[in-house]
């Protein structure tokens, strides 16, 4: 199927258009960066790619853990919301409320130096990975909770006339159609996620966007980090949009 | 069916959408049809038999066994019904063999081959053999309600219940739908339906129970309500149903 129909894999034109505009934006690209009277160093680069591929390999296991992490959070962060009992209710919206107003930089500064301090847990990366799944895991809900309540009620009676208990509504007629309304919205928080995993840099984790600060630092350059830094990113978002596109193809189905 | 309704009441909010319902059919009665204009209260009574709703007040009983007003007992008798909507209500991520399998396996606890044997024979009955493996978004709305037939009756329901089955149907769909009603009928399955297919009703029912504002208005043999209505009431809805048909 081409991209076009929702597919993962490209047809003529749209290969064709692709290698057309990629020349041009990477024409522009380099027209830009010459322009910029700068010197470039990129030998430097070569001797502390180590360095940088060692904390792009912690970035995978932060987002990778934070991941399972806050997907679980926003599963029950949901289905606290829909709790019989209204403190737990409550303690789930006024949490969501809290998290999705906040910037991720603000809660990860005050939940390291101040929150974390006053329990003396001293470990960042724990620590980083607990904040960054406590933020998305608030996105996350929010994601199911509206692809839940998109389920026309016309299901559940269906359901219930078909003599389905509440457990059996959940898993054949609830869960399997409120996942593939969830996939489109929870793809785009998994891509965030990894990119909001740069900021864990502020509280000293030595994740990419961390090293290249550093080798920058020890290199005395300023630039040269950043457009690898940009590629690794991508590196790991890009497959990962690609897979949701195609569990996207695989469980679609027409209302 | 013996099907005896006393004083059945079931409001939203403030509006009582079943009045103090009352009525008794016989038990040589096998198909029974609510007549009735829009907000009359049959789909709630349909729904109120097939105990997909508890009631307000008042008590029902089908073939001297009563309704519950419990959840966990209802649910039992639900299993033991098969209900047909007017919006068809199949489950759109299964194919049309799934939406009628799945509900053996997993509520009645047949054996996944037979189950899928017993699907398979009654999809072909109803004529759909060539559509197992599709989505319902890829039927007719006439097919969709034969799958929605199938998966009601699959399980040999004791009592198959229809709100408005054909409502949403253009004529020729209508029509197929309907064939399979009398076929089900004649076979001997106990059937209530609400419709407002007069010429349908005057064929396949044996009971009439005319409903109005929440009430029960008339309630009688199919033969003496159609010849000969009781109330101004039925005789004014049969009138404006039969005028352009």
């Amino acid at each position: 199927m081409s991209w076009k129909d929702g597919g993962q894999f490209p047809d003529r034109r749209e290969v064709l258009w692709s290698v057309i505009l990629l020349a041009g934006v990477s024409l522009v690209t380099w027209a830009v960066f010459a322009s910029v009277r700068y010197q470039w160093h990129w030998e430097a680069l070569a001797t502390r790619l180590p360095q940088v591929m060692a904390g792009w390999g912690w970035t995978l296991v932060i987002s990778a853990v934070a991941l399972v992490a806050s997907v679980l959070l926003g599963l029950g962060l949901m289905l606290g919301q829909r709790s019989g009992l209204t403190p737990v209710r409550l303690l789930c919206r006024g949490y969501i409320e809290l998290v999705r107003g906040t910037p991720l930089l603000v809660q990860l500064l005050l939940g390291y130096y101040i929150l974390a301090n006053a329990l003396h847990v001293n470990a960042r990366m724990p620590v980083g990975i607990v904040l960054l799944a406590m933020f998305e895991g608030a996105y996350f809900s929010e994601i199911f909770r509206g692809a839940l309540e998109s389920i026309s009620a016309t299901q559940l009676e269906a359901a219930r006339a078909v003599g389905f208990d509440s457990r059996q509504i959940w898993r054949y007629v609830i869960f399997p159609q409120a996942m593939r309304r969830a996939l489109p919205g929870s793809a785009g928080q998994m891509v965030s996620l990894i990119k909001d995993s740069s900021l864990l840099s502020v509280i000293g984790i030595e994740e990419v966007t961390r090293k290249v600060q550093l080798m920058n630092a020890s290199a005395y350059f300023g630039l040269e980090g950043f457009i690898p830094l940009a590629l690794l990113y991508l590196a790991l978002t890009l497959p990962l949009s690609w897979w949701t596109r195609q569990l996207e193809a695989k469980f679609r189905y027409e209302t | 069916m013996l099907i005896s309704a006393q004083n059945l009441t079931k409001r939203y909010g403030e509006h009582a959408a079943l009045d103090g319902a009352s009525f008794e059919t016989p038990a040589n009665a096998k198909t029974v049809a609510l007549l009735g204009p829009s907000g009359s209260g049959k789909s709630t009574l349909l729904r109120l038999l097939g105990s997909l709703m508890l009631a307000d007040d008042g008590c029902a009983s089908l073939d001297g066994k009563a309704l519950s007003h419990r959840e966990n007992e209802a649910l039992k008798q639900r299993r033991e019904n098969g209900f047909v909507f007017q919006s068809f209500n199949l489950f759109p991520h299964l194919s049309t063999l799934e939406n009628v399998a799945l509900p053996l396996r997993v509520v009645h606890g047949t054996e996944p081959t037979a189950a899928r044997t017993r699907a398979v024979e009654v999809l072909e009955r109803f004529g759909l053999g060539l559509h197992l493996e599709k989505r319902p978004s890829q039927l007719s709305g006439g097919q969709q309600q034969r799958v929605a037939l199938a998966r009601a009756i699959a399980p040999k329901p004791r009592l198959l219940l229809l709100d408005e089955p054909t409502s949403a149907l253009d004529p020729m769909m209508t029509q197929e739908v309907l064939e399979v009603i009398r076929t089900l009928a004649e076979s001997g399955q106990q059937i209530v339906l609400s419709t407002h297919e007069i010429s349908f009703a005057k064929r396949v029912a044996d009971w009439i129970v005319f409903l109005d504002r929440g009430k029960v208005v008339e309630s009688g043999p199919a033969g003496d309500f159609f010849n000969a209505p009781r109330s101004e009431l039925a005789r004014q809805f049969l009138e404006a149903l039969t005028r352009y048909r």
